[in-house]
């Protein structure tokens, strides 16, 4: 067994009468970059907090290197964690709160003048040693946050929603610079953020979250075009879902009878059997609206609505059952050619269609 | 109500003023003229007269008397001794208490509260006979320690220093968990947490984190019960030995014994000064602004304030230390086990500290109670048999009677008055910026670090003028100046929570001024202005020194007659009085936190 950097298995904490955290299980490789995606109360901070040693949980085993660590008190773990509040001492200016780590182990002075230097060197903030916490910006306050975190070099990291309250812009910047950071110094971080499109950017894995189970964990390609389950599905991403019948299952491929009856065909997927209700999934960029009539899978519809989001244009089909499915395309000069009103025949390849199996949350 | 009067457009965002017109300040002109008339004026003519002699001259003799006779700066040392010491304790005794408080679920605070309170609601001439009776020298402590062969001969726990200490502390404390809470609330609990992920012992993070960013509010709870010990004299005076004698009582001896007035004066100007010189260092140290509850982190740049920060640093130095050291300790005894849970001693032993205090707060409360069925017919450990004799003889009293229906009128109005001029003053100075406004402030909430005693004497001497002295509306007035600060800071702080964006919605959608005061302002806000009442009432309801002085013949107050009777013979009809005291007052604070929890529900 190859052993993990961050394990835990079935963690379960509830608050009274509340169930935060089911039995949550993940592992991480040394150097991973993992985030937690969900909606608001899913547990992420939770899983963080028991992770970190803050809170007890009721049940399951937590390890850190390898080294069980149920109940280790925090401060013996090794790890760093960001708040999503940020959590900076009002009381102390910029250069006591990245030093009280140093200072809690010991360390000369001298040499702690030369860490927290480097430090605000690497958060571009070296001006601001002397100043307190709330006399910093928003996205200031938030770089202090990872240099008192990075300065003390713990080999996990964990955040949450470190990037939550800030502009699109700082945050695209700040986003660079943590994953630059976490590539150079090798640490493992488990990032929590509502945010996919940063989820997407960021994580060499998403672990997603909801209601207090993981639903699933995979690299953000997998999650993206390969989800397993309704709710993945639904929540990152636009989707078109539907529901179908398995007809066929074949070799290599599964024939479904889908909305407007339709006939789909989808990847095999091991587990569907014929006659089961199942519910398949399209990505709107992976439908062509070029009419070609030899791919896989092609239905016809009517042209609803064309709308042009800068990049990218949306197309809206409604299908001869009054089902609508959607297509993204490029945007390109021909878009604006196309008419509402107009009979089009969507089409898309056969790993585009994505069989989902009915999940206990739905 | 006020804002009917000022003349905001319709839709503001900045609120400021431009003190151009001057139908604007029209909300806070009652209250300065009130208090301006009835606390500044006199308290500023009573002082005066120590620098007149009896014929009227200018002169400093009443001064130089001061300083030549030792006894007076002897007894200020003392009094600051017993203010410094009750201040001392009190904060170390409620400390744990607010920590408690403020780390537990609301429900379990809320409940907790109420026994914290206890001593507020139980007439304090009433605590004060029970602690009589309990510590006395064969009082109920002490045959209980006889009893457990813990001492051989009955401690003298009363008539000295520790009979005051425990009088006073028990009266104070209260006022210090309150305000240390009030601050120790808004700590972010995710700092502590921090600081254990990055490496601090739970004692470290207490030492480094906790404890300073709660500092302000111990310094505030602080301050207010030294300040508030400063102008004690009814406690030393049953509790304390002769040599436990505090200022103000050395001025109602000039006042009612010698009918000095200028001499009285002039002690009350050393007390005065005294509290002066302790608000300057405070503000050196950590701003006045602190007082109200309110914790800035500005550093103060002044040497007192340099040395202060250099000398508590170097104390959380140690501590912190300490604790590590300890922590250390602790691990190599016990091996770390992390597939067990650790035992949460600190926790526990918290809980029993706190639990402990509040005892110690609640017990001459429920002394109280049975005392007052006694068949005996003094005040006395255990309570013989069981009657109601004392009840009926209270009930059926006149003399009761006209005092308590009068305590209610002048509690109603004082608390109404006190509301009408200090919400308009607290709504201009929550909503407007201008220039002076922090010393605006200070002026409304003065009459609570002035001494009671000064405005007691203060206002005699005027109403002396006026003929107003042993009336209603002398007792009324004077009520109302201690009734207005705390109904300017308690509307002032829900005011700081009032979305006021409610207000402009609300004209937006065409509501003029005077309708959105009535339908979306003080709706919203009736469950802090019921507390503000509610407040206002309870604190007239139990004032004995204004009444002292104010009152005259048949003219009593319920505490001015449980005084007077008191004087007189102790008899166990005063623990009926005050079993129905607290029986009442305990229906107001619960009819309060019913509406306030109905309000938070809305
Ligand atoms: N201290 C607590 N007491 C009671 N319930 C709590 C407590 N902390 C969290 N919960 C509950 O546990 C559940 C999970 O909370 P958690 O904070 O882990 O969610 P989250 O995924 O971090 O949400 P968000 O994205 O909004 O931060 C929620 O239903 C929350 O109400
Ligand atoms: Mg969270």
């Amino acid at each position: 067994m190859t052993e993990y950097k961050l394990r835990t298995r079935n963690v379960r904490k509830t608050y009274g009468s509340v169930v935060a955290l089911k039995a949550a299980s993940i592992e991480m490789q040394e150097g991973e970059f993992l985030t937690l995606l969900g909606p608001s109360g899913s547990g992420k901070t939770t899983l963080l907090m028991a992770i970190a040693g803050l809170n007890n949980p009721d049940s399951g085993d937590i390890w850190i290197d390898g080294k069980l660590a149920n109940f280790l008190p925090p401060f013996k773990r090794d790890l760093g964690m960001v708040f999503q509040n940020y959590a900076l001492f009002p009381h102390m200016n910029i250069f006591d709160n990245i030093a009280f780590p140093l200072r809690m182990r010991k360390m000369p002075m001298a040499l702690i003048r030369k860490e927290v230097a480097r430090v605000l060197e690497i958060v571009e903030l070296d001006h601001v040693a002397k100043r307190f916490p709330r006399e910093l910006s928003g996205g200031q306050q938030q770089r202090i946050a990872l240099a008192r975190c990075f300065v003390y070099k713990p080999s996990i990291i964990l955040m949450d929603e470190p990037l939550g309250a800030l502009d699109k812009k700082l945050r695209e910047s700040l986003q660079r610079e943590i994953k630059q950071l976490h590539e150079n110094l090798g640490i493992t971080v488990l990032y929590v953020t509502h945010d996919q499109e940063e989820a997407m950017v960021m994580s060499d894995r998403i672990c997603v979250m909801n209601d207090g189970s993981i639903d699933q964990i995979g690299t953000p390609n997998e999650l993206y075009f390969q989800p397993s389950t309704m709710f993945s599905a639904d929540f990152l991403g636009e989707s078109n879902l539907f529901d179908a019948q398995v007809l066929e299952v074949g070799k290599d491929s599964v024939l479904m009878r889908g909305p407007a009856g339709m006939n789909v065909l989808g990847e095999l997927k091991e587990s569907v059997k014929i006659g089961e209700q199942v519910k398949f999934m399209i990505r709107p960029e992976t439908v062509d609206t070029d009419n070609d009539v030899t791919r896989d899978n092609a239905v016809e519809g009517i042209l609803k609505e064309v709308i042009v989001f800068g990049q990218i244009t949306k197309y809206f089909i409604e299908l001869s059952d009054g089902t609508e499915m959607v297509s993204t395309q490029l945007t390109s000069r021909s878009s604006s050619t196309i008419e509402i009103g107009q009979r089009i025949i969507l089409n898309w390849a056969k790993t585009s269609t994505v069989i989902l199996t009915s999940d206990a949350g739905s | 109500m006020s804002s009917k009067s000022e003349q905001l457009p319709s839709v503001t965002y900045t609120p400021i003023v431009r003190p151009r017109n001057w139908s604007r300040f029209l909300s806070i002109s009652p209250a300065i003229l009130f208090l301006g008339f009835f606390f500044i004026y006199p308290v500023v003519l009573l002082l005066g007269l120590s620098f007149v002699d009896s014929s009227g001259t200018l002169t400093l003799e009443h001064y130089t008397r001061l300083y030549e006779k030792a006894v007076y700066v002897k007894v200020l040392l003392i009094t600051l001794k017993i203010a410094g010491w009750t201040t001392i304790f009190s904060i170390l005794a409620g400390y744990p208490i607010a920590y408690l408080l403020s780390t537990v679920k609301s429900s379990t605070r809320n409940s907790l509260v109420i026994w914290v309170l206890m001593p507020f609601w139980t007439s304090f001439l009433v605590r004060t006979f029970a602690w009589i009776v309990l510590l006395g020298r064969h009082g109920a402590l002490n045959e209980l320690l006889l009893a457990l062969g813990i001492v051989d001969a009955p401690v003298r726990l009363i008539f000295n220093f520790t009979g005051v200490m425990i009088g006073m502390v028990h009266a104070l404390m209260p006022l210090c968990v309150l305000t240390m809470m009030s601050v120790m609330e808004n700590i972010d609990r995710n700092l502590v947490s921090a600081a254990s992920t990055l490496g601090a012992r739970g004692g470290q993070a207490f030492w480094r984190i906790y404890f300073p960013l709660s500092a302000p509010g111990v310094a505030a709870g602080g301050m207010l019960v030294f300040i508030t010990s400063l102008g004690f004299f009814i406690t030393p005076a049953l509790l304390g030995g002769a040599r436990d004698t505090m200022i103000v009582q050395v001025i109602i001896f000039q006042i009612h014994e010698v009918l000095n007035w200028g001499f009285a004066g002039a002690i009350a100007m050393l007390l005065l000064a005294s509290v002066l010189v302790i608000f300057f260092f405070y503000d050196q140290l950590l701003g006045l602004s602190t007082l109200s509850g309110e914790s800035t982190h500005e550093h103060k740049k002044g040497v007192i304030g340099r040395i202060g920060r250099w000398l508590g640093g170097g104390v959380i130095n140690i501590l912190s230390y300490l604790c590590e050291q300890g922590g250390i300790l602790i691990d190599k005894l016990t091996p770390l086990r992390t597939d067990r849970k650790r035992r949460q001693g600190s926790r526990t032993t918290l809980w029993i500290t706190a639990m402990t205090v509040i005892a110690f707060l609640c017990i001459p409360a429920l002394f109280v109670i049975p005392v007052s069925f006694t068949e005996d017919g003094f005040l006395g450990w255990p309570p013989v048999g069981f009657s109601l004799q004392w009840y009926e003889q209270v009930l059926n009293s006149p003399a009761w009677a006209a005092a308590a229906s009068r305590s209610f009128v002048v509690a109603i109005s004082s608390a109404l008055l006190g509301m009408s001029i200090g919400v308009p003053a607290a709504f201009f100075l929550a909503r407007r910026q201008f220039f002076g406004k922090a010393a605006l402030f200070a002026f409304l909430v003065s009459p609570i670090i002035m001494p009671n005693i000064i405005i007691a004497v203060a206002l005699f001497y005027l109403y002396a003028k006026l003929g107003l002295v042993g009336t209603n509306m002398g007792l009324i007035l004077g009520h109302t100046i201690l009734a207005i600060p705390y109904v300017v800071i308690t509307v002032m702080a829900i005011l700081k929570n009032y979305d006021h964006r409610l207000d402009q919605a609300a004209w937006t959608l065409g509501a003029n001024k005077w309708q959105t005061l009535t339908r979306i302002t003080l709706p919203l806000l009736s469950a802090g202005l019921i507390a503000a009442f509610m407040f206002a009432f309870v604190i007239s309801f139990d004032e004995l020194t204004i009444a002292l002085f104010v009152t005259g013949g048949e003219v009593t107050t319920l505490p001015k007659q449980m005084w007077d009777d008191a004087l007189m013979r102790v008899s166990p009809a005063l623990a009926a009085v005050a079993t129905l005291l607290l029986a009442f007052m305990s229906c107001i604070i619960f009819s309060t936190e019913y509406v306030r929890r109905r309000g938070l529900r809305k």
